[in-house]
């Protein structure tokens, strides 16, 4: 009954989609009309039952998930009755069919969202944003119900199910998929909004007010579900990276990207109505980069350590959905942005030049990741394999963040509207200096080596402090919260990129095959292989190494890497045993043994690398603050006005 | 300029849309063509795995065309292809194999059940010789020639309908 019930949900919410989209046609059509608010109730009360109605569809699957309920395909497919109970619920979305109705969820939720507590946006424009809503909606109410059902029943029933794929049990990965899609999902409303805007001809601050929360929020959630899902590679897989430029890797970093970029000019809009038109194509771009990564990580056409069940015709279906959608709104966008007139002007230096210099250099990145990861395809469409990888990424991209940290830096020092250049000079002192001393200082610690990463460390150092000048000298209980925001976010990336350039220029790494009793050095660390034994877990039994670590001629700690079996799906995972200190990472693996009883043992030192994760913590905190902040600020502005 | 720009975009994503349409509609081929194909077999050394037979030694691989096949006891598709195997030895072919990451007893075990049609078997414990073919898994079936060169690489299991291929490129290599 439950998948059944699922399914009727699922229909139902799509018939409401259906209905919100007829119903904010005809409120976008009738705007000027004084009768119009009956329809702008039953909109938005349409866009709260399809939001109610998607949730209950997908607590439903949970609940089949929960109850092993193996008469149904999927949950045979990807479960197991033997499995720890959060790995059941997360094994919902854990898969191809629970995903997608996951994203139409949230998709539903998100515009519940907006028709419940958007009020500042005039009636034919938040109309129209519904109405893009639902329609986006629709394409993937049918994506589910034609090709990817999660509710099929399967008969006879499995006596059990298939399990989950083990490298996915792992208390971080059971979010990390949701997170990201919160992220995907909440760009979609944003994209709504400026659908909404370019149909009804309507930007400018308060759209802008009304779409940041949403880009805000819906980048605090990529950033989490991005540094989490560095730091899931990074000890799960014990490959000893934290990035490897994989296509899905690349596919959730360049929504973020075009969401951090768009972030920053609707910021433009919504204080100086400056940057109509950029906002708007950004807005477009962002949501088309979460499509488009859909699309990469589901079809399966480039070749990626992220194994997804492949198939051409799902493929094919969000193809199209995408062509619909991004075509249809960039055509909107060229026939309409000629309409929207010009905003506001400002000097070049000023607060919203930097943020123009901030947007070009993060859109020259999207556009470098987006030609690595597409190029391997237009290759193949010649007849030429290749793949591209760490070193051209590494290459193309390092010159153009080193100069974008210098952007940041300067942002945030800078007058709206005009400012001259020897005012910029004069707040940017502190912060050069600062930076200077730190690439001589740690230039001459590392010997003279490492010239780039170094100085990627010395402009973190002067970021870092350019990040605090805006609250040096203010009252700091009076200062606003999405200031603390901004600065927090900033401090956060000058944090993790501290964290990669220390990485790549000091760590240290070391291969060894060693037996029992003996030991080998790696940094700082002298590692002692005392013995290999067998150890057991709920559903998987494992190798265990116990490793004895001393640190110059401190105290012996030890440290335990597994090579784990697990028997449902039968697998074998490294589990890597990492120690964290305050300056940095012990990071051991392993391998094979062979038959002189030697084994295979994989150390890495990995200095200060906690920061990268540490940073993109903090960003997301700064992100955090500043929606807090915003929505707050909304809000008593609403109050005042209510007052007047 | 103006207009061009504001179009720009649309023709870009038409092209973008294009190049993954192609690339979805006609899937790439992904199979590792060896970059040894028309080069002399690498220097193998590879000692027997079974006591009954000769390993495999570079030198001993010439005089008459010959395959090379390279397959463990635990591939799946090695057992599909046995059969194909067993009808190109009883044409008179000589095929040699590369046992990979393998033991005696399985491989043992696997001929009884399988068919035996190995003039030498060599052991290669590591997988170092299979890489030195430029071969990237299992079953994978080298064509010598007379002159000890590899002459043709036949990847996956061999089917029926390879069979009279495999005996061209051999007749081709004498």
């Amino acid at each position: 009954m439950i998948a059944e019930a699922g399914l009727a949900a699922l229909w139902l919410a799509a018939a409401f989609a259906l209905v919100q989209l007829l119903l904010a046609w005809g409120a976008a059509r009738h705007r000027e009309n004084p009768n119009v608010a009956p329809l702008m109730t039953a909109l938005r009360r349409t866009a709260l039952v399809q939001g109610l109605l998607a949730l209950l569809a997908f607590g439903l699957l949970i609940a089949l998930f929960v109850r092993s309920d193996m008469s149904v395909l999927l949950v045979a497919e990807n479960s197991h009755s033997l499995k720890p109970m959060l790995y059941k619920v997360a094994g919902a979305w854990g898969n191809h069919e629970g995903s997608m109705l996951l994203w139409v969820t949230v998709l539903a939720t998100a515009g519940a969202g907006v028709a419940m507590f958007e009020r500042r946006l005039a009636g034919g424009t938040l109309a129209a944003t519904l109405g893009a809503q639902a329609a986006i909606g629709l394409g993937f109410y049918a994506f589910l119900a034609f090709a990817s059902n999660p509710f099929v029943r399967l008969n006879p029933p499995a006596p059990d199910g298939q399990g989950l794929n083990p490298l996915l049990q792992d208390p971080g990965l059971a979010f990390h998929p949701p997170t990201l899609y919160l992220g995907y999902v909440g760009l979609s409303v944003a994209f709504s909004f400026a659908v909404g805007a370019l149909l009804m001809r309507d930007v400018g601050p308060a759209f802008a007010r009304a779409m940041r929360p949403w880009v805000l929020a819906a980048w605090i959630f990529l950033t989490i579900g991005i540094t989490a899902g560095s730091y899931w590679a990074y000890y799960e897989l014990g490959w000893g990276g934290w990035w490897f430029w994989d296509p899905v890797e690349n596919a959730s970093l360049m929504p973020w990207l075009a969401a951090t970029a768009l972030l920053h000019s609707v910021t433009v809009l919504a204080t100086r109505d400056g940057l109509r038109a950029w906002t708007l194509m950004l807005a477009l771009v962002a949501f088309a980069m979460s499509m488009i990564g859909t699309f990469l990580v589901r079809s399966g056409i480039l070749v990626s350590v992220h194994a997804f069940a492949v198939d051409p015709t799902r493929g094919t279906f969000i193809l199209a959905l995408l062509g619909i959608y991004i075509g249809g709104a960039l055509a909107l966008f060229g026939a309409r942005v000629g309409t929207v007139t010009q905003g506001a002007t400002f000097q070049l230096v000023s607060r919203e030049g930097a943020l123009v210099l901030n947007n070009l250099l993060l859109s020259v990145i999207l556009g470098v990741v987006f030609i690595g990861t597409l190029y391997p395809l237009a290759a193949q469409a010649a007849g030429v394999q290749l793949s591209i990888g760490a070193p051209f990424f590494n290459k193309a991209l390092v010159p153009v963040a080193l100069v974008l940290m210098v952007a940041t830096a300067a942002g945030p020092l800078l007058r709206w509207r005009r400012d001259n250049w020897n005012a910029l000079a004069k707040r940017a002192l502190v912060p050069t200096a600062a930076a200077g001393a730190a690439f001589a200082l740690v230039f001459a610690l590392s010997g003279g080596a490492h010239f780039v990463p170094v100085l990627g460390i010395a402009l973190a150092v002067g970021l870092a402090v350019a990040s605090v000048v805006p609250v040096a000298r203010r009252n700091l209980r009076r200062t606003p919260l999405h200031v603390w925001g901004m600065v927090i976010a900033h401090l956060g990336v000058a944090v993790s990129i501290a964290g990669m350039a220390a990485d790549s220029a000091f760590k240290t790494e070391r291969l060894a095959a060693i037996a029992v009793g003996q030991n080998v050095t790696v940094g700082p660390f002298r590692v002692t292989l005392a013995d290999v034994h067998p150890a057991i877990g709920p559903n998987w039994s494992a190798l265990e190494a116990r490793l004895q670590v001393r640190r110059g001629e401190g105290k012996m700690f030890e440290l335990f890497p597994q090579q784990r079996f697990f028997s449902t799906p039968p697998t074998n995972t490294n589990e890597a045993a990492i120690s964290t200190m305050l300056d940095g990472q012990l990071y051991t693996v392993l391998g094979q043994g062979d038959e002189q009883g030697r084994w295979q043992i994989r150390l890495w030192w990995k200095p200060f690398v906690t920061l990268i994760w540490l940073g993109g913590g903090l960003i997301a905190l700064g992100g955090a603050l500043a929606l807090i902040g915003r929505v707050r600020r909304e809000r008593r502005a609403d109050e005042a006005e209510a007052w007047a | 300029m103006r207009r061009l720009l504001i179009w720009a975009p649309l023709v870009l994503f038409a092209l973008v849309f294009a190049l993954v349409a192609s690339g979805l509609l006609k899937p790439g081929d992904r199979t590792v063509h060896s970059a040894m194909v028309g080069k002399s077999l690498p220097e193998l050394a590879l000692p027997p795995l079974l006591p009954d037979r000769p390993g495999i030694a570079t030198g001993e691989l010439k005089g008459k065309p010959r395959l090379l096949n390279v397959f463990a006891s635990w591939c799946i598709p090695c057992i599909a292809e046995a059969p194909q195997l067993t009808k190109l030895k009883q044409a008179g072919v000589e095929i040699d194999a590369i046992a990979v990451r393998d033991t005696p007893e399985a491989v043992q075990a696997f001929l009884a059940r399988h068919g035996d049609p190995y003039a030498r078997i060599g052991d290669d414990k590591a997988s170092r010789a299979q890489l030195a073919l430029g071969s990237a898994g299992v079953p994978e079936t080298f064509v010598i020639d007379a002159a000890g060169r590899i002459a043709y690489q036949h990847i996956g299991e061999i089917r029926e309908e390879d069979v009279l291929k495999l005996l061209g490129e051999l007749e081709k290599a004498k």
